[in-house]
């Protein structure tokens, strides 16, 4: 089709011949500070708690697991098959479904559910964001579709911002279909730049850092 | 525009310079830089012009101009209009170096910030865009006007706007124009300064004349003739 | 300048509650940038690589473009070039007919506003809907974005319960909340029901086969996740190198845009969904763009043009487009960045008046995150449109009059007499600001300068004449 006229315009203007290599680009900057846990973990609370997300902090996993259920209070769930979550029991909480694997009856269960729980895969102290990779473990929705969404993070998983998370995670394709980096609620201003959450997205979110 | 609607701005610049120490030099010939040919695209027109400009200046040790836009136009845009003539160019590199906005020779190169000035008024200042974004000026005038006597400088918010003026912008697009200059003329009245100063005519003269229209009493000054003032 | 332009600039000018939704809005996304560049230490230096990255990128535009779809394809996606508008609405149209499909949910995209794509596809039955709240709104309304990145920039709450009133057919709601929620009920419904998915791409990513996707709501992620085919439509100039090279990006894009130090969700999509991923689309594919991108290759200094990581930052600073607002350019791009690409897409002959619509203050290249010298390329564009109508035989009196201009200034004892025999014309009053002139000196220039401020009267004496007296 217009592949090889729009490759064949773009060479010619440029001067160059197909197959032509090329000098090797700058290289990328990278640049990651030497920041200690307690400090990130400050950096994490503060950055969430000023895009008006909630955070805790947990000493053990059943703690993360009170805290979960306390959050929940009543309200309807869904689960990712994060085995971290697993691992604290959220899965056995009252109002909690986990485990899907279809894809159908998971969409049905988060459209329907009042919040959506997941681990992630990194989290990014100087912006307060989560990283998520679509996996086995972890699937698209449940952070995007119920009206809340609570992260459970071990400590070990804070990174200190992106240039880590790229140093980190150079390939991403490689692992994954999708990474989602999550910063705050989801908002808009598109209507005279006032500030709305949970257009789309959830608009309440709550991070339970673990350790 | 000094020349024929500012005189007293060259007269107060000479002084200054005088003061201070220099001998001034008015090399009769000169008229214009080619800004507002170069601006509305007439390339030729403007090289004339510059070519022009090139023959009066050259011989002479340090050129000093009571404009940013003027010095902006020599320093940075000569040589775009010469990149295909080599010998003009080599001509143009050499005369960049010795071409100065007034304020930044005052602080750079004769090394002064008192001029032995006093002016005992509320000013606030503009800073022209050419000025501030190609020749990078906003130190300067201000530690000049620190040190007049009497003075007292309140900056206006918002800061660094343009006031409108463009060349030939102004009168081509006179609505918009007048409404940036409306804008501008309501930062200046907030800070309650009876005198706006700047570096450069064409801006001052934008200026006084959208506060003339709206009937202020707020008057403009160039850099020079605060400077000046005794 | 056309009739349509003047016309357009004079009404944005004159509608005094427009003049301050512009205004208003504006300075709140220039000052969150300036407050979040401010924190940033390593601001300049971002800037500069993110600047040599594009250039480097643009020089081989054709070697990273091929990388990319090779990993596009090696994930199991499928890259497809289109050269136009048309190609791509045949593009879409061929595979929604193949898949069955109805409804197509869309995420932000000024590449597709380019293309008219959502007009196309309705033509052909198709409803596409936009997911973004200010794009839905819009598109309700039959408008085009206003702002690059806040489209909805020129409604209020009572435009938008108009709309919703009269399109939705709900009862007036003039809280922004709850007409919040209005579209989001709405939109729900559309995702989860949507057959195909089409996004833009804030960044196509070469050595992943990834597109990166910038957004706030969340409408980008349902868009690309929800629906089973999952289509990009891009720019070809959107390609970087390297997945690392978001850490530079990202880092610049939203503090440029709006003053967050991150956008709320950032995407990075490589492909279908993998094997054992509980959801995802099936089928994954980027349009690459070209409508007229390779025009703008072949000139060094314009080619920067294709630099842009559509932040708006030079809108929100530019004291043009804060008076004239997005509709009063003749195309889907506005403000700084629309005034350079417009007249290279389109031809100078499009709007010649557009280069010279600015003051040239430079704030706008001043913010750009990717250093792009719009100054110096509204100054080419400026002489490009007097070159055209040279050609063209157009706008012979100007010409004339420069070339006069040129002629007296090289001839300094006449200018000094003409300059004598102006002073001696103009009406001398008491040393006040002139502000209107005899008949015989009220020549356009002059006539158009009296329409908004006053003119300084006549010295008696020049300058030279008064140095001369020293």
């Amino acid at each position: 089709m217009s592949r090889e006229n729009i490759l064949h315009r773009i060479r010619t203007a440029l001067g160059r011949s197909a197959g032509q290599a090329v000098a090797e680009p700058p290289a990328a900057r990278i640049l990651v500070p030497e920041v200690d846990m307690e400090t990130r973990i400050a950096s994490m609370r503060t950055r969430i708690e000023a895009l008006a997300g909630k955070t805790f902090r947990a000493a053990s996993q059943e703690e993360a697991r009170s805290i979960v259920a306390a959050e929940l209070e009543g309200k309807t769930a869904v689960a990712s098959n994060a085995p971290y979550l697993a691992e604290c029991g959220i899965g056995e909480l009252a109002g909690v479904r986990c485990g899907i694997t279809d894809r159908e009856e998971l969409r049905e269960v988060c459209a329907a559910a009042d919040v959506g729980i997941t681990s992630a895969d990194y989290a990014l102290a100087d912006t307060g964001t989560l990283v998520i990779l679509a996996s086995p473990a972890e699937a698209r929705l449940v952070s995007l579709l119920p009206p809340a969404h609570i992260a459970v993070v071990p400590r070990e998983r804070i990174l200190t911002g992106l240039d880590e998370l790229f140093a980190v995670v150079p390939h991403p394709a490689e692992a994954t279909s999708s990474m989602v980096l999550i910063t705050g609620p989801s908002r808009t201003a598109d209507i005279e730049q006032f500030l709305v959450r949970g257009v789309h997205g959830p608009g309440a979110i709550s991070v339970v850092i673990v350790g | 525009m000094v020349d024929q609607l500012f005189p007293k701005v060259g007269i107060a610049m000479a002084e200054v310079l005088e003061r201070v120490g220099y001998s001034i030099d008015f090399p009769e010939n000169q008229t214009c830089c080619g800004q507002p040919a170069f601006n509305s695209g007439y390339r030729a027109e403007a090289r004339t012009v510059a070519r022009h400009f090139l023959d009066t200046f050259e011989g002479c040790e340090r050129i000093v101009a009571p404009s940013g836009s003027c010095t902006a136009m020599v320093t940075h845009h000569f040589a775009e209009l010469f990149e295909k003539e080599p010998e003009t160019l080599a001509r143009v590199h050499a005369l960049e170096k010795r071409v100065w906005e007034f304020a930044t020779f005052l602080t750079d190169v004769a090394g002064v910030e008192d001029v032995g000035a006093r002016f005992p008024q509320v000013v606030t200042f503009h800073d022209g865009c050419h000025a501030l974004r190609e020749l990078g000026i906003r130190a300067a005038p201000r530690r000049l006007l620190a040190n007049v006597r009497g003075l007292e400088l309140r900056e206006m918010l918002p800061a660094e706007e343009c006031c409108g003026f463009g060349g030939t912008f102004a009168v081509k697009f006179a609505e918009l124009s007048g409404a940036m200059a409306r804008t501008k003329i309501e930062a200046i009245l907030q800070t309650g300064a009876g005198t706006v100063v700047s570096l450069d005519p064409s801006c001052l003269m934008q200026i006084q004349g959208a506060l003339s229209r709206a009937g202020s009493p707020v008057r403009t000054m160039h850099l020079a003739e605060v400077l000046a003032s005794r | 300048m056309s009739v349509e332009f003047d016309q357009k600039i004079h009404d944005t000018l004159a509608d005094a509650n427009l003049q301050l939704a512009i205004y208003g809005s504006t300075a709140r996304l220039k000052q969150g940038r300036i407050d979040r560049v401010g924190e940033l230490p390593d601001y300049q230096e971002l800037r500069t690589q993110a600047n040599a990255i594009k250039k480097h990128t643009i020089e081989n535009l054709d070697y990273y473009l091929e990388e990319f779809e090779r990993n596009v394809e090696a994930r199991g996606g499928k890259v497809v070039y289109c050269k136009d508008a048309t190609e791509v609405a045949d593009f879409v149209l061929g595979l929604a007919k193949e898949k069955d499909a109805h409804l197509i949910v869309k995420s932000k995209s000024m590449t597709t506003e380019e293309v008219d794509l959502n007009e196309r596809l309705e033509h052909h039955g198709l409803e596409s809907v936009e997911t973004d709240l200010g794009e839905y709104i819009l598109q309700l309304a039959h408008e085009k974005p206003y702002h690059i990145v806040a489209p909805a920039l020129h409604k209020t709450r009572y435009d938008v319960a108009d709309i919703f009133t009269e399109r939705l057919h709900v009862a007036r709601e003039t809280v922004i909340e709850k007409q919040t929620a209005i579209a989001r009920a709405v939109l729900r419904e559309k995702f989860l029901a949507a057959d195909i998915g089409i996004s833009g791409a804030n960044f196509l990513v070469a050595d992943s086969g990834a597109v990166a996707i910038i957004e706030n709501e969340g409408n980008a992620r349902l868009t690309t996740s929800a629906p089973k085919v999952h289509i990009t439509v891009a720019g070809i100039e959107k390609v970087i190198p390297r997945a690392q090279d978001l850490a530079t990006f990202l880092k610049l894009l939203a503090r440029s845009a709006t003053g967050q130090l991150l956008s709320v969700y950032a995407s990075f999509l490589a492909g279908p969904r993998r094997a054992g991923e509980v959801d995802g689309p099936d089928e994954f594919y980027v349009v690459l763009l070209d409508n007229g991108r390779t025009k703008l290759l072949p000139d060094r200094a314009k080619r920067q043009s294709l630099y842009c990581i559509r932040c708006g930052a030079c809108l929100n600073t530019c004291p043009v487009y804060r008076k004239i607002g997005g509709h009063s350019f003749p195309w889907v791009y506005s403000g700084p960045i629309g005034a350079i690409l417009t007249p290279q897409f389109m031809g100078v002959a499009h709007e010649p008046a557009l280069p010279f619509a600015s003051s040239l203050c430079g704030a706008c290249g001043e913010v750009c995150p990717v250093k792009i010298d719009i100054p110096k390329i509204l100054l080419e564009l400026r002489s490009d449109v007097r070159k055209s109508e040279a050609r063209e035989k157009q706008n012979r009196l100007e010409k004339l009059a420069f070339r006069g201009f040129a002629w007296l200034v090289t001839h300094p004892a006449l200018y000094e007499m003409a300059g004598r025999i102006a002073a001696s014309m103009a009406p001398s009053e008491d040393g006040g600001w002139i502000s209107r002139v005899p008949p015989l000196m009220n020549l356009p220039p002059v006539k158009a300068w009296l329409s908004q401020r006053d003119l300084p009267p006549p010295p008696r004496k020049s300058f030279r004449e008064l140095w001369r007296q020293r």
